[in-house]
């Protein structure tokens, strides 16, 4: 059997089991789609919140950006788990109390006012919309590795499928497909894991074996050591050892702490358990279900480094591996041979009087079109040719992107053909997952905070759910179409985005609005778009608008600042409370009520048929 | 209307000093061992492993504590639910 068709299989399988779950489970009623029914068990929800915030890209790339810049790539582990504990203690145990379906539904009703309420319908649909397109960009290109068709139709593909049960199911059918996502990028993630440490360093726990010993080889020698010297010996700086400045480093983990505690498709995954009990102790499955692939990504970013430098640095062309030549010909790794000798040659920064690596100009590999000559698109050596120039500012001549590191593990550590299929299978799972909760969100926001509560009050609660899926379809629509025509740039930019935004935006409203009532309706909404207005432009200005580094505040790169956003919407949320008239009565005693911890009230009002 | 023997605001003042306690473990967990005194650690503290101590906090150390801490929350908030009188029988 090949693997190509070992591949379909287990896509085949995993979606069917989806499909059939997302039938079983749809939605019956408005609380359904919208909450699942607030009936689903901590320990369910937690798996499906872990699928919901694990995404294409953390499962793809997160290890190889750890492999590349080591102690530095902590920001993002610490990061995006610290957030749940942010998350758990100050958030989503008050907000579920609160007992309303969407995080703008908080936000209008604590501050009383429609502006607060669309200033919030518009950060949610930014962030969302923003992290939708890279998960279909990221179907899109497993869909056409797989099957050898354009990405176009895989992200068509993928998209017809997250329509199926996101937009007809509801959060009740997202709930327990992701339930299911969860389980297969777990293994998917940890499999090949264990075996690449049993391999290097004869553990069976990649967490042992990182901090254990190197086994290959004569003498053992302890693993982090071994990496501290290839670094130092190809001229990168030490793994163990970190570049970034001290403030930039927890100027950018606070934003991303505080962004994840904001992140609207997280918080109201914790909606559809019971009471504020049950969220308390779903939110320790999550963290839980998260830490597991958290924990193994360094150990991977770690093992697969030296594992590929071990198998490619200084081997002649024709002698290396044949999952290299593979990965050359998806373009993901590349080789140009600068000095000729027919050997790979992988060097760092320190190798150069400049400083730099890169092996081409450029961002990206570029590669001559398919009708060239012959003599432009094969080197001397069988390799790929690059259209690029090569850049002769250093001898590095190695080239491959952050999610080799996941992808080729596999192959490196020659595991068998299965585990690879199951990667793939994780892969997707891990797209369709984040996609689908992203797009409940994003529909429930058009359809419940703008149509209802906003534009159209006299709704019924059967077009409300209608509006929902017509919105999700509309949101697919330019997810796709930004998926198959990627502002490719943009996208990797963004990300920087959206969490900024919500450090800024959502994180510190919601905060001030749960703990304190001297915050009022002025305070909250100026608040808010100050801390939005200042973090939006500085990464505009910094992302867009070319900003040196000299320019920058504190030395503080667009990736950190969501985190003086925050800062300063709180400062303008109390001075402007303190200037204007005090918060009423009635807003004072419901934010009093969400501290209690009892009557959270399931399915409370009205819920019916649809 | 609170029934008897419920008592929010002592159970809010309660709540605000666990919250207060473990943001205090959360911080020094992850700012405090892993960035701003990283490099006292690891010269200054055994190594986990082969792993120097604020190496290994940064990359493994800080996400277990943040479990932990996730876990004596949940705990702890659940005995305070029943000092306070909001104990809630299991369906």
């Amino acid at each position: 059997m090949t693997q190509g068709s070992l591949n379909l299989i287990f896509i085949g399988l995993s979606f069917t089991l989806y499909i059939a779950i997302a039938l079983r489970s749809r939605a019956a009623s408005t609380q359904e789609y919208y909450t699942a029914g607030g009936g689903v068990s901590p320990f369910a929800n937690g798996m499906a919140t872990a699928a919901d915030w694990m995404s294409a890209a953390t499962f793809i790339s997160m290890a190889g950006t750890v492999a590349i810049s080591g102690y530095d790539a902590s920001r993002f582990l610490m990061g995006w788990t610290g957030g749940f504990v942010l998350l758990t203690i100050l958030m989503v145990p008050y907000l579920r109390k609160f007992n309303k379906a969407t995080v703008p539904d908080f936000i209008g009703d604590r501050y009383y006012s429609k502006l607060a309420r669309g200033v919030a319908v518009v950060c949610a649909i930014f962030i969302c919309m923003t992290y939708i397109m890279g998960q279909m960009r990221g179907v899109g290109v497993v869909f056409s590795q797989l099957f050898g068709i354009g990405i176009p139709a895989g992200v068509l593909t993928g998209s017809a499928i997250v329509f199926v049960y996101a937009g007809l199911g509801g959060m009740k059918g997202i709930t327990y497909t992701q339930v299911a996502q969860y389980c297969v990028m777990a293994f998917a993630y940890t499999i090949p894991a264990i075996f690449i440490a049993m391999a290097l360093t004869g553990n069976v726990i990649p967490q042992l074996g990182l901090i254990g010993n190197y086994s290959v080889g004569d003498a053992a020698v302890p693993f982090l050591h071994k990496l501290n010297a290839i670094n130092a010996e190809l001229g990168f700086a030490e793994y163990t050892s970190g570049k970034l400045s001290t403030m930039n480093m927890f100027c950018i983990t606070a934003a991303l702490m505080c962004g994840t505690a904001g992140l609207p498709h997280v918080i109201v995954r914790f909606f559809t358990v019971k009471d504020v009990k049950a969220v308390r102790r779903s939110a320790c499955w999550t963290l839980l279900f998260i830490a597991v692939v958290y924990l193994t990504a360094p150990t991977i970013g770690a093992f697969a480094r030296v594992n590929l430098i071990e198998k490619l640095h200084g081997t002649a062309y024709h002698e290396a591996p044949s999952w290299f030549k593979e990965f050359e010909a998806t373009g993901q790794m590349a080789w140009m041979d600068k000095n000729n000798d027919g050997r790979i040659q992988y060097y760092g920064p320190g190798k150069s009087a400049s400083g730099s690596f890169s092996v081409f100009q450029g961002k990206g590999p570029i590669y001559p079109a398919y009708d060239a000559p012959e003599s432009q698109r094969v080197g001397s050596h069988g390799e790929r040719l690059l259209a690029n120039k090569a850049d002769p500012s250093n001898p590095n001549e190695l080239y491959f992107g952050n999610d080799i590191m996941v992808m080729a593990n596999p192959y490196m550590a020659g595991l068998p053909m299965w585990v690879i299929a199951l990667l793939m299978a994780g892969c997707i799972a891990a797209a369709l997952s984040t996609a689908a909760g992203l797009l409940l969100v994003l529909s429930t926001s058009i359809s419940h905070d703008l149509m209802k509560k906003i534009i159209k009050p006299d709704l019924t609660d059967r077009e409300e759910v209608a509006y929902a899926r017509m919105a999700s379809f509309a949101a697919l629509v330019a997810a796709a179409y930004f998926g198959i025509n990627p502002p490719s740039a943009f996208i990797a930019k963004t990300v920087a985005f959206a969490f900024g935004l919500a450090a800024s935006s959502f994180f510190p409203t919601l905060l001030l609005g749960i703990f304190t009532t001297r915050i009022n309706r002025a305070g909250g909404i100026a608040g808010m778009i100050a801390g939005i207005a200042f973090t939006s432009s500085y990464i505009i200005y910094f992302q867009f608008l070319g900003g040196t580094v000299e320019q920058l505040l504190f030395g503080i790169t667009p990736e950190g600042i969501g985190f003086v956003g925050m800062l300063i919407n709180f400062f303008v949320a109390f001075v402007v409370s303190a200037c204007t008239e005090k918060t009423p009565a009635s807003i004072a005693e419901m934010v009093d009520r969400i501290h209690v911890p009892t009557d959270a009230g399931a399915a409370k009002g009205h819920d019916f048929e649809i | 209307m609170p029934e008897k023997n419920q008592y929010p605001i002592e159970h809010r003042r309660a709540t605000m000093k666990v919250t207060l306690f473990l943001l205090l473990l959360w911080f020094a967990a992850s700012y405090g061992c892993a960035i701003f005194c990283r490099d006292w650690m690891d010269t200054n503290l055994p190594a986990v492993g082969h792993a120097p101590f604020g190496f290994w906090m940064a990359q493994q150390g800080s996400i277990l504590s943040f479990v932990l801490i996730l876990v004596t929350y949940a705990v702890w908030m659940n005995r305070l639910d029943v000092k306070y009188g909001y104990h809630v029988e299991e369906a």
